[in-house]
């Protein structure tokens, strides 16, 4: 009997596809970030908002999986960006080989901002590399502020963490900040920001992370350029 | 949820591994599983066994180990094992620490039976 060692990852073929995904976000300048929450945190309805509040002439896309429908996509097309659903027929999460196919119909060198909204499910997308720059954490305040530490590993994984539907924080007894101290136990140098997609003024500790986000991609691209 | 592809996963990189190895068959693949990877270890093994059944190597099993998040000081260099998620230096008190593993889904290795012939082989490159 032998003992061989293997030293790789478990989904190497995944990694792979997501390392050469990375290498086109950087060739293009594209920031590509990767939400993740469980079914109906606001997702898609954070991303609606987003992209009502853009200027028109923003590169902007959006991948947006789901099991079954392209009931996501219709409601995200109507802002005139472009928009592709993912239907994943069974599979609970996004992989780097779907992220790939439907990238095919796109010119990544026409898209500086690049959103994917992953499959609703708090586990299995922390998995899967999809060549993002940051992986996002979306929880609602309905959910209960104990998620972080039963769901550690996507909190582990992300370097924000939303809070949404904040609007109803006066009906559900949910205590934002435990919740928030929760998950920075579990990943201490987390953002954070609440937000909420109905209330006036929501949006902006969002939009003003994004923008935050979008300024600091731009300048370490310029200053990777005027290295090489 | 997504053990099963994962379980899918191991065999695949198995096969492939094995054709560098002619003859040989795979008795046991060892894995490296963080507590913050998000792969329950029971549902793995169960989906394991249920891929390799009828295969030619039904008797493969898995052995995978539950490693802890662990943080490095910069303070003192020193390594640890991260107690509820405890980021404060053991040894120096520091609490300038940083992530270093915990999440990880790896290989460790893969044991198998050998004939005469394909047992030098797999000496020879090790
Ligand atoms: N009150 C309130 N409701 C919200 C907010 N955001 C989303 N919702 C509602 O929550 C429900 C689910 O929102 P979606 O945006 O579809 O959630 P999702 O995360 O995209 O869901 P999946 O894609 O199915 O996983 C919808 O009925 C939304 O109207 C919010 O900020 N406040
Ligand atoms: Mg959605
Ligand atoms: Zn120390």
């Amino acid at each position: 009997m032998e003992r061989l060692p293997l030293k790789s990852k478990v989904l190497n073929e995944n990694q792979r596809i997501a390392e050469e995904l990375r290498e086109r976000y950087r060739n293009s300048g594209t920031l590509c970030l990767n939400l993740i929450s469980s079914p109906g945190s606001g997702k898609t309805a954070l991303l609606e908002r987003t992209l009502a509040s853009l200027d028109p002439s923003t590169r902007v896309a959006v991948l947006t999986g789901d099991l079954q429908t392209d009931n996501d996509a219709r409601r995200l097309a109507r802002f005139g960006f472009p928009v592709q659903q993912i239907t994943t027929g069974g599979t609970c999460h996004l992989d780097g080989r779907m992220i790939e196919k439907h990238l095919a119909v796109w010119d990544l060198d026409e898209i500086d901002l690049l959103f994917v909204e992953n499959v609703g499910n708090l586990v299995c997308p922390s998995s899967y590399d999809l060549g993002e720059a940051s992986k996002i954490v979306l929880l609602s305040v309905t959910e209960g502020e104990d998620k972080p530490l039963k769901y550690p590993s996507i909190f582990f994984k992300s370097d924000l963490f939303v809070l949404t539907k904040i609007d109803l924080l006066p009906y559900v007894p949910f205590d934002a900040d435990v919740a928030e101290a929760n998950a920075r136990r579990i990943h201490p140098e987390i953002e954070i920001v609440r937000a909420s997609a109905t209330a006036p003024g929501g949006m902006e500790a969002w939009l003003e992370w994004l923008r935050a986000r979008t300024a600091a991609f731009k300048e370490r691209a310029a200053v990777a350029g005027s290295v090489m | 949820m997504h053990e099963l592809s994962i379980a899918e996963s191991i065999l695949d990189a198995v096969r492939a591994e094995l054709l560098r190895y002619p003859g040989a068959k795979p008795l046991r693949v060892g894995l490296r599983i963080g507590v913050l990877a998000a792969v329950d270890i029971d549902s793995l093994s169960f989906c394991f066994e249920s891929v390799v059944r009828g295969t030619d190597w039904d008797s493969l099993t898995l052995d995978a180990k539950s490693c802890p998040p662990t943080r490095r000081c910069l303070a003192c260099l020193g390594d640890f094992e991260s107690v509820e998620y405890n980021t404060l230096c053991p040894r120096c008190g520091d609490g300038n620490t940083i992530s270093t593993g915990g999440d990880e889904l790896d290989f460790d290795y893969l044991e198998v039976e050998t004939d005469g012939a394909s047992s030098t082989q797999v000496q020879s490159t090790e």
